[in-house]
């Protein structure tokens, strides 16, 4: 039984693993994250405006609700770093002249906060001075409000504002193009002529405030100072992103756990009920000396919690370690001061107590057979095994069969429950195999959707404010440009009833060669001449269907409120947003032809030189460069991707290799007698491993293509889980993806078979014939 | 000259020849010597049984000519063919080709009928009877479609007959063949392996350790110890019927 032993803790070591990575990450993230939110003093609302007077900060501390409130000036930034010959956007935010921030406050990882009475002293974000290679003391250029100037880094911090820093509305983070730039209130005022003013309020609330009370007051607070809508902690970027990334972290730890643990006690229940009945006789002598039930019962049980119990103790080492590593790949993208481990007992408990339970559940019934039989019955040896003619060959299939074959049929049809649990066993195996490589695919399909075929262009340039379209000829004009096309973007409310989403309004210029709309047929959106399309993911936030009125409340500049009908719900990949039609759109704001940024194509000799001038254009507040944003993501994703795709082939090898080798064996041992009378009778080797391997390959072979069906199902289950709105993954499974989950069960089978077939060289042929069954 | 021709006639009726044969088994520390040097003949047409307590060597000496065990010194000969030389593979093909083997659990397939589990032999041999014909020859024409499982010990252990015969081997090896039978149905058994040496003059060897099955040979060869203890020959064979025990 040893080998099986080993086959069933390596199941067991594999539940129990991914049990404990993923709760103790998920743990360890929650406790850290909490604890520096505390201990940092992040806030509960955030509220963006144009400019207000520092003595609205009285107003609004009297807001119900509100507790510590705090201003600041922030702004967007170009920065010009020597050496690096690519837009970087920097998000400048002060800090109080007088101290520490009192609300998301920074962890000092190096140096200090920037000197008030210097106006060039900058702290950075820890994940943008490690992209750069930035120390203390090292210098770049901002573009701050037109004027090109020199910053000296004095402190590198993290905020609990910023645990993921991330682009607003971008797909991934970018820790080389966008960083998180802290400095002086004083030396930020100035440059952006805010002194005595603000534009950027945080706050906390009281316990028990009600935040949609409080967001809505803050809202008409700050109306007409050019608000743009307050928003709750839950809608803060990092916070959602983090929150995002524990959604999936508990759906992980409740699937792959179940299918081992279910994996598992299947696979005991055939060990044992094996055991049990090659045992029947020592039961019965045991009985017939007056053990009871009971006593024999837990004879049995004991035997599961020990076959258990390494696996337990390997799984739980190894879960930990396990969850160390996945927790150091979460904090190079998730920035805390220090990643608490936190092991909750209550996680071992439950991993000890379930993986036993279910072990012991997937073996009552032989343990029960164990118990019941009555010694005289017992010591009796079992009757022949009962067979029929299969129902193939009652169809009349069967005339042809050779005896191996019809012997394989026979065995098959016989314990069908068992067959098309390992069936279920092997397909799973090769579901878990299809789950891992569907993360690349539909990344890819995306990544190919979203920047491919439906950004062409080479950059994308963006203003500080709405242009004149004339800005549009102006780019077309300069050398290296071959094409370039205006889009408006306008962040807004978008409200259905009591329904409202904030969010921005694309719009693009009628028959876009540089961006065309796709939906997820990949057929081109024609935008209507009047009139809103929404994704059907913000369609169903907010309740609307085709042909509705959506109110659309302008968050900037003239703040229009406006009923637009809804024409189309189409189906994309990314984002929550709406789109319309650019001229539509400026007719609905009212502000002529307006552009909020150019997107262009341009000859690649001259694109470097094409960023230095727009680094150098006031009114251009930042650009990107669609290829790095690709790459960038790749670099992002690739450690957790490998990282989860080795630890996806290692479970589906265990399992395939443990339902595999397991029932190999007890086939083995069921039928060893009658496979050495074979032997006996004069059939080679070769030929009765036919017999024994036939049956397996057709269990291997008949559970790849179910386990397609499981694995498209599985991921259709992960997408749809893990669908939020920042993206919605597509549910696309390359055919190579397919070919290798079959392929690692084919080659599990393989590796069984093959010690099988060994083991089937060395039959006693003596032996057997010496002893009834 | 008539003594030459009685020996070369011999020669020719000679199926297995054995000469000084020994066999010991390791078990774990012990060495238990199954067989100390047995010399024997086995003639075509001829029905032998051998004789002798168990541990006496005559199972080890049935797997030896049956080339299901090797000897560890001596030398056996299956028509001038050395067995004690063969390889694995030649004798697999010469238990699949020359041998039939009757067993005392009969080693029957479970999952195949009577007549499937005939036609496991039949469907390797060369030259092998109808299944059906072969259960004919042991009366079992009305089981055919039968599981193991629905026969009794006696039909099961006449289909194990009719698969060792099917085949028409030159010897049939029988190991016991009634030993998990009552003496009854014993008898039918007896009665088909008789039957069968008679009507197809195939060599057969029957071991056993019932002393009246001895009635039904040629020659009784009695075992002990590992060696030959005697060598009885029956002038007239007694029909199985005639055997009670």
């Amino acid at each position: 039984m040893k080998g099986q032993v080993f086959a069933i803790t390596l199941v067991v070591i594999s539940g129990v693993a991914t049990f404990i990575m993923f709760i103790t990450t998920m743990h360890s993230l929650d406790l850290t994250r909490n604890s520096f939110y505390r201990d940092y003093n992040f806030a509960d609302v955030f509220v963006n405006l144009k400019r207000a007077p520092e003595s609205l900060k009285e107003k609004i501390k009297e807001v119900p609700g509100v507790n510590q409130v705090e201003t600041r000036v922030s702004a967007y930034v170009k920065l010009d770093i020597s050496g690096f010959p690519e837009p970087v956007t920097g998000h400048i935010i002060s800090v109080p002249d007088d101290g520490p921030p009192l609300l998301n406050n920074l962890y000092i990882r190096k140096g200090r906060l920037a000197d008030p009475a210097k106006d060039n002293e900058v702290v950075i974000n820890e994940t943008f001075a490690h992209a750069h290679g930035f120390n203390l003391g090292d210098q770049f250029a901002a573009i701050i409000n037109g004027k090109w100037k020199k910053l000296t880094i004095t402190g590198i911090v993290l905020s609990p504002e910023f645990v993921l820093v991330m682009r607003p509305f971008a797909m991934s983070p970018d820790f080389k193009r966008y960083g998180i730039l802290w400095m002086s209130r004083k030396a930020v005022s100035k440059a952006y002529n805010m002194e005595g003013a603000f534009n950027d309020v945080v706050l906390t609330l009281e316990r028990g405030a009600k935040v949609n009370d409080v967001l809505r007051e803050l809202d008409n607070i700050v109306d007409r100072y050019g608000g743009f809508g307050a928003y709750a902690r839950k809608d803060q970027l990092s916070h959602r992103m983090l929150n995002e990334e524990f959604n999936m972290l508990r759906n992980m730890s409740k699937i792959f756990p179940t299918i081992f643990i279910c994996v598992a006690a299947f696979l005991l229940n055939v060990v044992m009920s094996r055991t049990i009945n090659t045992q029947r006789e020592q039961i019965a002598a045991l009985k017939a000396f007056g053990y009871d039930n009971f006593a024999i019962g837990v004879h049995y049980a004991q035997l599961v919690v020990l076959i258990i119990l390494a696996g337990l103790v390997i799984g739980i080492v190894a879960g930990i370690w396990l969850g160390g590593m996945l927790g150091g790949i979460y904090m190079e993208v998730y920035r805390f001061p220090s990643l608490a481990f936190i092991l909750k007992p209550w996680v071992i408990v439950a991993a000890i107590v379930i993986s036993i339970a279910s072990a012991l559940v997937g073996t009552l019934h032989s343990l029960w057979r164990a118990a019941k039989q009555p010694p005289a019955e017992a010591m009796r040896p079992e009757p022949p095994a009962k067979y029929q003619i299969t129902l193939l060959e009652k169809m009349g299939i069967g005339r042809a069969l050779s005896q191996p074959t019809r012997i394989i049929a026979r065995n098959i049809e016989r314990k069908p429950v068992r067959t098309l649990l390992s069936i279920i066993g092997i397909a799973v195996a090769c579901a878990t195999m299809i789950s891992s490589g569907f993360f690349k695919d539909s990344v890819d399909y995306m990544v190919n959707v979203q920047f491919v075929l439906s950004q062409k262009e080479d950059m994308a340039v963006g203003f500080i404010e709405p242009t004149s379209y004339r800005a549009l000829y102006e780019i077309k004009e300069m050398e290296g440009v071959h094409y370039a096309e205006a889009f408006r973007t306008v962040p807004v409310k978008l409200k259905f009833g009591r329904a409202s989403y904030k969010t921005v309004i694309n719009g693009i210029e009628p028959d876009s060669l540089l961006h065309p709309l796709l939906d997820t047929n990949l057929k081109p959106v024609v935008l209507p001449q009047e009139g809103i399309i929404i994704n059907d993911y913000l369609g169903e936030i907010l309740g609307v269907k085709a042909g509705d009125m959506l109110t659309v409340e302008a968050l900037e500049g003239s703040k229009t409120i406006r009923q637009v009908p809804v024409v189309a719900l189409v189906k994309l990949y990314l984002g929550v947003m709406g789109y319309m039609d650019m001229k539509a759109l400026n007719r609905l704001m009212k502000e002529g032809d307006a552009v909020s940024g150019i997107y262009l194509t341009a000859d690649s000799q001259y694109q470097e030189k094409l960023y230095r001038s727009f680094v150098n254009m006031p009114r251009v507040s930042g650009t990107i460069v669609r290829k790095n944003e690709i790459r960038n993501f790749y670099d992002v994703q690739a450690k957790g991707m490998l990282f989860f795709t080795f630890i996806a082939t290692l479970m589906a090898g265990s399992i395939s290799i443990g339902v595999v080798y397991n029932n190999a064996r007890i086939a083995l041992s069921e039928r060893s007698r009658e496979l050495s009378s074979l032997r006996v009778l004069g059939y080679t080797r070769g030929e009765i491993s036919y017999i024994l391997l036939g049956e397996l390959a057709f269990i291997v072979l008949a559970a790849i293509p179910l386990g397609f069906l499981i694995g498209y199902a599985l991921c259709g289950y992960i997408a749809a889980a893990l669908q939020s709105d920042l993206f919605r993954i597509p549910l696309v499974i390359e055919l190579k993806t397919f070919a290798l989950a079959a392929l690692v069960v084919l080659a599990s089978a393989l590796i069984s078979g093959l010690i099988v077939r060994h083991k089937l060289d060395h039959l006693d042929l003596v032996e057997v014939l010496k002893t009834r069954e | 000259m008539i003594d030459q021709n009685k020996e070369s006639n011999n020669q020719d009726n000679l199926v297995f020849e054995v000469r000084d044969l020994a066999k010991i088994y390791k078990m774990g520390e012990v060495e238990v010597h199954a067989l100390r040097g047995a010399n024997l003949e086995l003639f075509s047409k001829e029905l032998i049984v051998l004789l002798g307590p168990s541990g006496s060597g005559k199972s080890t000496l049935l797997n030896i000519l049956g080339g299901l065990d090797t000897a560890t010194s001596g030398f056996v000969s299956y028509r001038g063919r050395n067995l004690t030389a063969a390889t694995e593979t030649e004798l697999t093909e010469y238990r699949r080709f020359h041998v039939g083997f009757v067993f005392q659990f009969y080693n029957l397939i479970p999952s195949l009928t009577a007549l499937e589990n005939v036609a496991v032999v039949t469907e390797i041999a060369r030259d092998p009877m109808k299944p059906e014909d072969a259960l004919a020859l042991v009366g079992l024409t009305e089981r055919l479609d039968h599981f193991p499982a629905q026969l009794s010990g006696g039909e099961q252990q006449r289909v194990a007959i009719a698969r060792a015969i099917s085949k028409n081997p030159e010897v049939m090896l029988c190991d016991e063949p009634t030993g998990a039978l009552d003496s009854q149905t014993g008898v039918v058994v007896l009665e088909a392996l008789e039957r069968v040496n008679r009507e197809l003059g195939t060599a057969t060897a029957i071991i056993t350790h019932n002393v009246d099955i001895a009635a039904m040979a040629d020659r009784v060869i009695h075992l002990s110890n590992g060696r030959i203890s005697e060598v009885a020959v029956n002038k007239v064979r007694k029909s199985p019927s005639e055997i009670q025990w």
